[in-house]
């Protein structure tokens, strides 16, 4: 069902943990459909200098947000917008169709994230992030 | 890595070597069609014969009221759609925590126009009997169709209430008794039909039956030749058979099993905070269905079987439908309670050894995965 890429790191996972003192937090999915995640950023010279996330949800879920953290970490926050939900899965190896969700999810979540971060601390948002957000907050 | 601990009996058991032991001829040497009158026929009839004997001695019913099927999902689609296609009632009484081969069975039905009613139950899982008796006043009641003991949470149907009721108003009462045949009692003096299988008690995988009372008209559903009192027809699977007659002749200790169970429930909630015990302890005695708050099943169970656990969720994201299990939803859980769900379930080769090494590594996976969950604050 999973590949072994998933199921190593599902065993070990390095970025599933509260963080303190965040810059930015966004959070998607719900527990009827039994997935939420939760992404933390801290931002330092207009970087992600650090990245952590809380998840529900089954082992694509957990590591969708696992991988999704190791590819923004250091980032731009230009160039973490721009992460795809692709990004994720070309990590991930073969994937069940049916979770594919899980990567989508995890990919919303991070955006969320950097939307907080820009709002808290009053700088524009660019509009790209400003229609995902619509998008996001819509859908969940 | 350690040896593995099964802890997935409600899905299928692992065959007992007295079993296998007493099939393996009739794989081999004793191959003869059941059919045929020579003396390799003869052998391979005797052997059917004395197994349906053995099957109908263990629930109380004649040895013509047992046909052999390919296991609990044929015997289920036979019971239920031999009744309702040969009836001219089009209705037919269900309940809300079937397994999927009665609930899907009764959804076609539904496409071919049939009225189907799905009981309600209430917290434990017992079904709402006042709403049953309702259903029937209308007399128009084809089939009553309940499962015995539940594949989930364990809880066991008041059978005899049921029948009662259902004989009340002249109709036919079907049970699933795939979990709870030689658990508990089953018998055929307050059924109708009942569907039985091996694989659940350590029998192969392959064989069941369907207990139908002489008193009701059935009509065949698989049609060919004249086997099974010409109510199912195909050459018979001797060697299954014989494995399913020697599984029912074992005699497991289910009050030792359900110690078994009993201490893991005990140790566990004792262990670990906020744990929702789902199963009815008055239920089966080898099944504990428990709900971690703040985790996933999926992601208990993989972790589990990373340490060579293997138990069962049924949970939304483990399966490919994304809603959560109807069972643990028709007795109250919040779908995300039904998300963070776990079966454990137990058979006689499990040693309290075992379960203290699943409740050490449960503890230190529980711990793990709330500190990664958003509902785990702190």
């Amino acid at each position: 069902m999973y590949s072994e890429k998933v199921i190593e790191r599902f065993k070990n996972p390095r970025f599933g943990k509260k963080m303190d003192n965040y810059d930015g937090v966004g959070q998607v999915g719900n527990p009827t459909c039994g997935d939420v995640m939760r992404i933390f950023i801290k931002v330092k010279d207009n970087k992600i200098s650090d990245i952590s996330y809380q998840t529900f949800g089954c082992a694509a879920a957990i590591v969708s947000t696992e991988f999704l953290c190791e590819i923004a970490l250091n980032k731009s926050l230009e160039e973490a917008i721009k992460i795809t939900n692709e990004d994720i899965l070309r990590n991930m190896g073969t994937v069940p169709i049916e979770k594919i969700h899980c990567s989508i999810l995890a990919d919303d979540a991070l955006k969320e994230a950097i939307y907080d971060y820009y709002k808290k601390n009053n700088i524009d948002i660019p509009e790209l992030l400003q229609e995902e957000h619509k998008r996001i907050t819509m859908n969940h | 890595m350690n040896k593995l601990i099964y802890l997935d009996n409600a899905a299928t058991t692992k065959i007992d070597d007295v079993v296998l032991d007493k099939m393996l001829p009739y794989l081999k040497d004793d191959y003869g069609n059941a059919s045929a009158i020579y003396q390799l026929g003869t052998k391979a009839k005797d052997a059917v014969e004395n197994s349906r004997r053995v099957i109908a001695n263990s629930i109380n019913a004649n040895f013509d009221e047992i046909i052999f099927t390919s296991g609990g999902t044929e015997s289920n689609n036979t019971a239920i759609k031999s009744i309702a296609l040969s009836s001219k009632k089009k209705h037919i009484i269900t309940t809300k925590i079937e397994h999927p081969s009665v609930l899907n069975v009764c959804r076609w039905l539904e496409s071919k126009d049939y009225k189907i009613s799905y009981l309600n139950v209430d917290e434990h899982g017992y079904i709402d009997l006042n709403q049953l008796e309702e259903l029937l006043k209308n007399k128009d009641v084809a089939l009553v169709s309940i499962i015995h003991a539940n594949n989930v949470i364990g809880t066991i149907q008041d059978i005899k209430k049921i029948y009662s009721i259902v004989k009340k108003y002249n109709s036919i009462l079907h049970i699933d008794a795939c979990q709870s045949y030689t658990k508990i009692y089953v018998d055929a003096k307050y059924a109708d039909l009942i569907t039985l299988n091996a694989h659940k008690i350590h029998g192969p995988k392959g064989i069941g039956a369907l207990y139908i009372s002489k008193d009701i008209r059935f009509k065949e559903w698989q049609q060919g030749g004249m086997q099974e009192f010409n109510k199912r027809a195909g050459t018979e699977a001797v060697a299954l058979i014989v494995g399913f007659a020697e599984a029912v002749k074992q005699r497991y200790e289910y009050d030792k099993i359900k110690e078994l169970r009993d201490y893991f429930v005990e140790q566990i909630t004792e262990q670990i905070e906020k744990i929702k015990v789902n199963h009815d302890p008055n239920g089966l005695p080898n099944i504990a269905n428990l709900s971690f708050y703040g985790v996933e099943g999926e992601s208990i169970l993989l972790q589990l079987d990373a340490f060579n656990i293997a138990v069962s969720t049924s949970s939304a994201c483990s399966s490919k439908i994304l809603e959560p299990d109807k069972v643990l939803l028709a007795i109250g859980l919040k779908p995300e309670q039904a998300h963070s769900s776990i079966r454990f379930s137990f058979c006689k080769y499990n040693t309290k050894k075992e379960i203290d090494f699943v409740i050490d590594k449960l503890k230190i996976i529980i711990n793990k995965l709330r500190s990664m969950s958003p509902f785990w604050s702190e």
